[in-house]
């Protein structure tokens, strides 16, 4: 009887602590949404900021954070993808392969502005890119690879070894084999996580801060050794170097809206691959 | 004694293999094993579980190569050449010794495609030349009236019986010379299991099979020889019927009969 009760309480228990995270979540996304909904027409989506971000639009740091994301992709996709398939596929199990593996995790836990100091000093100073958007999609390219190679990798040791067996004993060498009968049925669940990834970095304020975001720039880039602005950044700025925080408030809104949209699109897009895949391919 | 009794029948050889023994990593799994397979005829590998069946057919088509830490020492001929020789091509090798693996593996792409990643591997692209490899290839591994409605359905949709019908096809599709079939008949209903034994039987007449299986009867039934494998070595080795009517060791018999395994 009295364990009996007790497990009704720890489920109970749980059951609070879910619905309260919930709601706390539930709660910020209602505030976001019912403050910036107001603010969100037209204007706000395709004009550049008047009087320091308290008037007009925020098109720049849209099409700033967009191209960071893509800029983010071309360079963490191919490199983390090759990564992972190499520790997967052809690495051997042993102390060199762990080390590698530990020092990817550590490199998953470091801080973001120590990226952001790191992509300073390599990418804007050492190499020279000065502050400019092929620095900063470097920059946070690193932050999010050791996502990329562990999502890669798990997705990668979820094939089968029988498939990799069976297709060698047909005479297939390695690498026909990982690109035919392998990596068709990983990619989904790699670009999954990769994507997850990179719809963080799309967030992440410290490590373009010093890299690539200007504070005030109300006209778009011509190449990719431009500065400009950003989402998160034209947000941290608005909030807090703002002259008038207060009176910009809507404005804060607005931009945390579109910012949580871009992001949550960038995810959905990660779940819909995943679930058409899954009926696709099935062990 | 095996050369004896090989030349008392006059068979060609097709697998030599002498005194190899196989270690996973520091495990050994196969101790100075040494064989005769003759050339087109069956021959079933038989012994209790653990013993090395599944480690010593994977040696022939360097399968366990794939394994970090594997080793062998000895000799492996095939046709009269060393497969573990530096100059190997292991890919020409694994396509002239195809293997039927003791679970079955379908790949989740349709039946037809399954059939016919081999032969484009091996760079045949004309789609006719494909259709007919592939019907032949069902049609041998008496899988042809069962799907010939459903070749661009997914080869995961077949029954147990079929998948492991259709990974035969899918070897027999590069034209092997040589055929190892680990259990190929585990898991199928009786009249599945006739087929794949009728099956074998006919294929025999182009090629070399090695056999593994734990059905002594099947063993009976098919195999032209037998090899009694017991923890990492082998036993005995010579005609099914022999072996099965007259075994020369204890150990043999006791197992044929049941007794132990
Ligand atoms: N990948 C591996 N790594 C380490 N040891 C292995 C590996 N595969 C097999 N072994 C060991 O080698 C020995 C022989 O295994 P094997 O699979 O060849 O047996 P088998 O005769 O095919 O058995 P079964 O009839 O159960 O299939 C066993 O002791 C097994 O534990
Ligand atoms: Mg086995």
């Amino acid at each position: 009887m009295r364990s009996r009760s007790a497990q009704t309480m720890i489920y109970w228990l749980m059951r609070a602590f879910t619905y309260f995270v919930l709601i706390v979540i539930a709660y910020i996304i209602f505030d976001i949404i019912r403050n910036g909904m107001p603010v969100l027409s037209w204007e706000f989506l395709t004009e550049s900021p008047r009087k320091s971000g308290a008037e007009g639009g925020i098109l720049p740091a849209i099409v700033g954070t967009l191209l960071l994301v893509l800029g983010t992709m071309a360079a963490a996709l191919p490199l983390g993808m090759a990564s992972a398939i190499y520790l997967s596929e052809y690495a051997k199990r042993g102390r060199f392969t762990e080390m590698l593996r530990l020092a990817i995790l550590t490199l998953a836990g470091v801080p973001s502005i120590v990226f952001g100091l790191f992509g300073l000093g390599l990418f804007v100073l050492f190499l020279n890119f000065g502050a400019s958007i092929i620095a900063g999609s470097l920059t946070l390219a690193c932050m999010v690879l050791p996502t990329i190679i562990v999502s890669s990798e798990e997705a990668l040791q979820g094939v089968p070894q029988s498939l990799r067996e069976g297709s060698l004993a047909l005479g297939a060498t390695k690498w026909e084999t990982i690109r035919k009968n392998v990596l068709p049925y990983a990619i989904p669940g790699m670009m999954t996580g990769s994507i997850l990834g990179i719809g963080r970095a799309a967030g992440e304020t410290a490590p373009i801060l010093l890299t690539v975001a200007a504070f005030y720039l109300p006209g778009l880039p011509d190449s990719i050794f431009d500065q400009v602005m950003a989402l998160p950044y034209h947000l941290y700025v608005l909030a807090t170097q703002h002259p008038s925080a207060d009176l910009v408030r809507p404005m804060q809104y607005g931009t945390a809206l579109v910012l949580m949209i871009l992001v949550m699109t960038v995810n959905l897009a990660a779940v819909l691959i995943r679930s058409r895949m899954r009926k696709k391919y099935r062990w | 004694m095996v050369v004896t009794e090989l030349k008392a029948i006059k068979v060609e050889t097709k697998v030599r293999v002498r005194n190899t023994d196989f270690y996973y990593g520091s495990e050994q799994a196969l101790y100075g094993i040494n064989i005769d397979v003759p050339a087109r005829q069956v021959t079933a590998l038989i012994g209790p579980s653990g013993c090395g069946k599944s480690t010593f057919l994977r040696t022939l088509n360097r399968m366990n190569d794939i394994i970090d830490g594997t080793r062998l020492v000895g000799e492996v001929m095939i046709d009269g050449e060393d497969i573990y020789n530096e100059n190997t091509d292991v890919v020409a090798l694994r396509k002239k010794v195809g293997m039927v693996f003791q679970k079955s593996n379908p790949f989740p792409k349709s039946i037809f495609d399954n059939i016919a990643y081999g032969p484009r591997l091996h760079g045949i692209t004309n789609k006719d030349e494909l259709t007919a490899i592939v019907e032949k290839s069902l049609i041998r591994a008496a899988l042809w009236d069962e799907v010939k409605d459903r070749l661009h359905k997914s080869a995961l949709d077949l029954s147990g019986g079929q998948q492991q019908r259709m990974c035969i096809a899918r070897a027999l599709a590069v034209e092997p010379q040589v055929l190892l079939l680990d259990e190929p008949a585990s898991a199928l209903d009786p009249r599945s299991t006739a087929r794949v034994e009728e099956l074998i039987t006919e294929l025999r007449k182009d090629l070399t099979i090695l056999i593994v299986t734990h059905n002594m009867q099947q063993a009976g039934r098919i195999s032209d020889f037998t090899s009694f494998f017991y923890e990492g070595r082998q036993i005995e080795f010579g005609p099914t019927k022999r072996i099965f009517t007259n075994p020369g060791e204890k150990k043999t018999e006791d197992y044929i009969t049941g007794r132990f395994g």
